[in-house]
């Protein structure tokens, strides 16, 4: 199955035969692909009923005449032989689509916490609309949730993974092209659905807004991301699979497996951006929660506890707390969680067994959240001392208890009368942020503070100094927008449900909406500094790359003895 | 359990655990048992949860599903707590519905009660135009001074209420201010001679030294059949006081001008189609008592 176009003259050393370059299936079959889907881009650039759409047809056009370009380039670069497995008996790792995710995750998460702190501050000023349909609120708050979940906290996920899975297999990544597809069509994805928000395109879906041809994009680029990790795992040097491995795998089928139940829709036309879904009514809601609570699941639980999992032990140099406290809590929050989604839909027109239903497995699932913190916190015992020299460790320590006061926050919020008061409030905010600010993100920075070092080849960052102050100035922020929008949150609530003796209610709504002002101008401070952190971190990394030392850094190992 | 040639059972130094045996990238794992209370946590929770599913509605059945120990629904409940405020308010509301609007002002009781369901309803139907507290905004009618464009009577204002202004009401309070730039019927520099009479009418300052003759002139063939003789305003049109110092849209020239060029017809909703009776009643009270009802 392999056709031969070219042969590098086989001039190459004295060996038996000399290689003859030819062009792989896969290659072969991308630049088919790609130029087919070049025609097919350009007659919808040509054709779209809209100039929005007409412009992302012509991004995924020159896309993929980029990849035709980009396939042949590098074929025409690469020796004949296939990439060496492994190189005087040590894998050979492929780091760079690593490199790619972890730069990547730097600049989006800087652009989506910007937006963020742009939209705070429109709720609280609201003249900053600046009354442009491309920057009201409404388009820009997918842009911020997409740009820090997907953009931001995907390469996190896509980059870690790649880098776990290889270390922890002694394997190198599985295909070829396969890996800088995923990455840069991933990427890709990220850049349609943004764009999109800010043109008007969505198909008003929570966390889901991209429309059909930027979910198909995603769809196969998932499939492929799947393949690669799961065809690395397969060719494991290692005989156990290790448990960060398992969360990831976990988190890549699930989001699969929601991506497509979420965006069962039907286009219009070929040339419009526009598509229906096939659910309707209560069971589009349905659908759209279990899809939405199981994206914090097992997009921003599972998956990060799988970078947990890896660079925590790593970085305090300690063994997993315990290894069956893995097991135990990893298949229950895989069971518990994908049953949790009727709680966003309490005192709605969802049917009341199904609100319960949603509840019951919200209780049910907080020891199975607990046991990861439990994990996490646990691995340092006998390595406390560290978090006074090492602020990356702390940050990664801290990101566990956010994690763990989150997912008690979470069940205690799914409980019906606790969510009569705080559903459609600011707490909501503050809970959600308590998570991403604190555990993802700090789980984040915490994982590209240790693999900057490690992939391009450093003894060390640029200044942990720096670290620090990134440290406490974003924990002083978390604490000012947590805090703000408990406070709002509740009062929100409250001031919805008061009523007078007489029996009217006390407030109307728009004095409610004036009684948080004051609070969202703290909510916006405290995102200014989480940004400023943000900020302090892309320079030192940046220093650090651009540093022209060029040792191989010391690995840490465990301080463990050989048994008796 | 097969080991890679670098996997060794371990004990940790430090807990005094053994470790499973099994070693990724430098990582190993303590083989340490679940932490009993996290376990008995987790008893506990499964424990509630199925507790909590026997007494509240939870199991899908074929076509119907438990409907727990007590029965309970959110549909009966909500049920049960509007029925609940229905009684709370009901004497109240009787006694209002039977009563006029101006007996309504003579009783401290009925009064406070209106004012109390008018500020509610107010604060949900009409301050999102009219503010919070009634002031108003550039083309909504400040509500708490004195100075009525259809009427501050009870009796007014609660027609305005019900039917709307140039709504789709047949009832609608009509009267349209003309587009005399627009649509020909003035031009440019004879708007801005009438602008600067009428601007001349409240005492306004004048740029320049303006043609007031010619724009009295323009006044009287134009105006004055909406606005009166003296630009006192008529309320059965709505034609605003134009002498006042009170300025629906601006006193400004360019406003002026503005105005007289495109004309003005500003839409009020007829709440008569979305609010009862009783509520209608009670903002009727609440809007006379803001301070200028007449």
């Amino acid at each position: 199955m392999q056709t031969t176009l070219a042969t590098d003259g086989g001039t190459r050393g004295s060996g038996p035969a000399p290689a003859v370059k030819s062009m792989r299936l896969g290659e072969l079959s991308l630049i088919v692909v790609a130029a087919l889907m070049a025609c097919l881009w350009l007659l919808i650039t040509a054709k779209a009923y809209t100039p929005e759409y007409g412009f992302h047809a012509a991004i995924l056009a020159i896309a993929s005449i980029a990849s035709v370009f980009a396939v042949v380039n590098r074929y025409m670069s690469r020796p004949a032989e296939p990439v060496p497995q492994v190189i005087d008996g040590k894998p050979n790792y492929n780091m760079d689509p690593v490199k790619f995710c972890t730069i990547a995750a730097v600049f989006w998460g800087i652009a989506g916490f910007t937006v963020g702190l742009v939209i705070a501050l429109q709720l609280a000023f609201p003249a900053l609309n600046f009354d442009l349909p491309w920057t009201s609120f409404g388009r820009m708050r997918p842009l911020h949730t997409s740009a820090v979940i997907f953009a931001f906290g995907g390469n996190v996920l896509i980059g870690t993974s790649f880098y776990v899975v290889q270390r922890t297999c002694r394997a190198r990544l599985a295909g070829d092209l396969s890996p800088w597809f995923v990455v840069l069509g991933y990427n890709l994805f990220i850049v349609i659905a943004g764009t999109g928000y800010l043109l008007g395109i969505t198909q008003s879906k929570e966390y889901a807004e991209p429309e059909w041809y930027a979910d198909l994009l995603l769809t196969i680029v998932w499939v492929t991301y799947f393949l690669v990790f799961l065809g690395t795992i397969m060719k494991r040097e290692e005989p156990h699979i290790y448990v960060a491995n398992w969360f990831y795998l976990g988190f890549i089928v699930t989001i699969a497996v929601l991506h497509l139940g979420n965006n069962l829709t039907i286009p219009v036309s070929l040339y419009s951006a526009k598509s229906y879904i096939v659910w309707s009514g209560v069971q589009d809601a349905m659908i759209q929660w279990w899809y939405g609570h199981n994206a914090v699941g097992f997009f921003l639980t599972a998956g990060f506890l799988g970078i947990m999992y890896y660079f925590i032990p790593k970085r305090a140099g300690r063994p997993v707390y315990s290894y069956r406290l893995s097991i135990i809590h990893f298949w229950a929050l895989i069971f518990m969680y994908i049953w949790a989604g009727p709680h966003h839909l309490h005192y709605t027109a969802l049917p009341d067994w199904a609100q319960t239903l949603g509840m019951a497995f919200s209780i049910m699932l907080w020891m199975p959240s607990w046991g990861g913190m439990i994990n996490g916190l646990m691995t340092l015992s006998g390595a406390w001392d560290k978090l006074r020299t090492d602020p990356v460790l702390r940050m990664l320590v801290v990101s566990v208890a956010f994690y763990g006061m989150s997912t008690f926050e979470g069940p205690l919020m799914s409980v019906k009368a606790v969510n009569s008061l705080s559903h459609y409030t600011d707490w909501t905010i503050g809970h959600v942020h308590s998570g991403a600010l604190g555990w993802v993100g700090y789980v984040s920075f915490g994982a590209i503070y240790c693999l900057v070092p490690w992939l391009w080849n450093k003894s060390s960052l640029y200044s942990l100094r720096l670290v620090n102050w990134h440290f406490w100035i974003s924990t002083l922020g978390i604490v000012f927008y947590i805090s703000s929008m408990w406070v709002a949150g509740i009062l929100q609530g409250l001031m919805w449900r008061a009523y007078t003796s007489l029996g009217f209610l006390e407030h109307s709504f728009i004095e409610t909406v004036e009684a948080m002002h004051v609070f969202y101008v703290v909510r916006a401070f405290g995102g200014g500094l989480f940004l400023a952190g943000a900020l302090i971190m892309a320079w030192n990394i940046y220093k650090t790359i651009a540093s022209p030392e060029a040792e191989t850094s010391p690995r840490i190992t465990p301080a463990l003895v050989p048994a008796e | 359990m097969s080991l890679a040639p670098h996997d060794k059972n371990m004990v940790d130094a430090h807990t005094g655990v053994s470790t499973t045996g099994h070693e990724w990238d430098g990582i190993r794992e303590l083989n340490t048992p679940l932490p009993r209370w996290w376990l008995w946590m987790l008893y506990a929770t499964i424990v509630w949860a199925f507790g909590y599913m026997i007494v509240y509605p939870a199991v899908p059945l074929v076509a119907s599903y438990t409907t727990g120990v007590f029965g309970w629904s959110s549909r009966a409940a909500v049920t049960q707590e509007l029925a609940a405020l229905g009684a709370q308010r009901a004497p109240m509301v009787t006694a209002l519905a039977s009563a006029t609007l101006p007996d309504i002002e003579k009783n401290p009781t009925l009064l406070a009660f209106a004012r109390a369901q008018g500020k509610a309803a107010f604060g949900d139907n009409c301050a999102g135009c009219h503010g919070a507290g009634g002031g108003g905004a550039k083309g909504y009618p400040n509500l708490v001074d004195d100075e009525w464009i259809w009427g501050g009577t009870l009796d007014d204002i609660s027609q305005t209420l019900t039917y709307g202004i140039r709504s789709t009401d047949p009832k609608a309070r009509v009267g349209n201010m003309p587009a005399f730039g627009t649509d020909g019927l003035l031009k440019p520099a004879e708007i801005s001679q009438v602008a600067d009479y009428v601007r001349s009418l409240s005492g306004l300052p004048l740029d320049g030294k303006p043609d007031l003759k010619a724009g009295a002139r323009i006044f009287e063939e134009n105006c004055a059949a909406c606005h009166g003789a003296e630009g006192k305003g008529m309320q059965e049109l709505g034609a605003p006081n134009l002498t006042d110092q009170i300025w629906l849209y601006g006193s400004d020239k360019p406003t002026i001008v503005e105005g007289l060029n495109k004309g003005r017809g500003a839409v009020m909703p007829h709440w008569g189609e979305r609010l009862d009776a009783g509520t209608i009643k009670a903002l009727a009270v609440y809007v006379h008592t803001l301070g200028g009802g007449r």
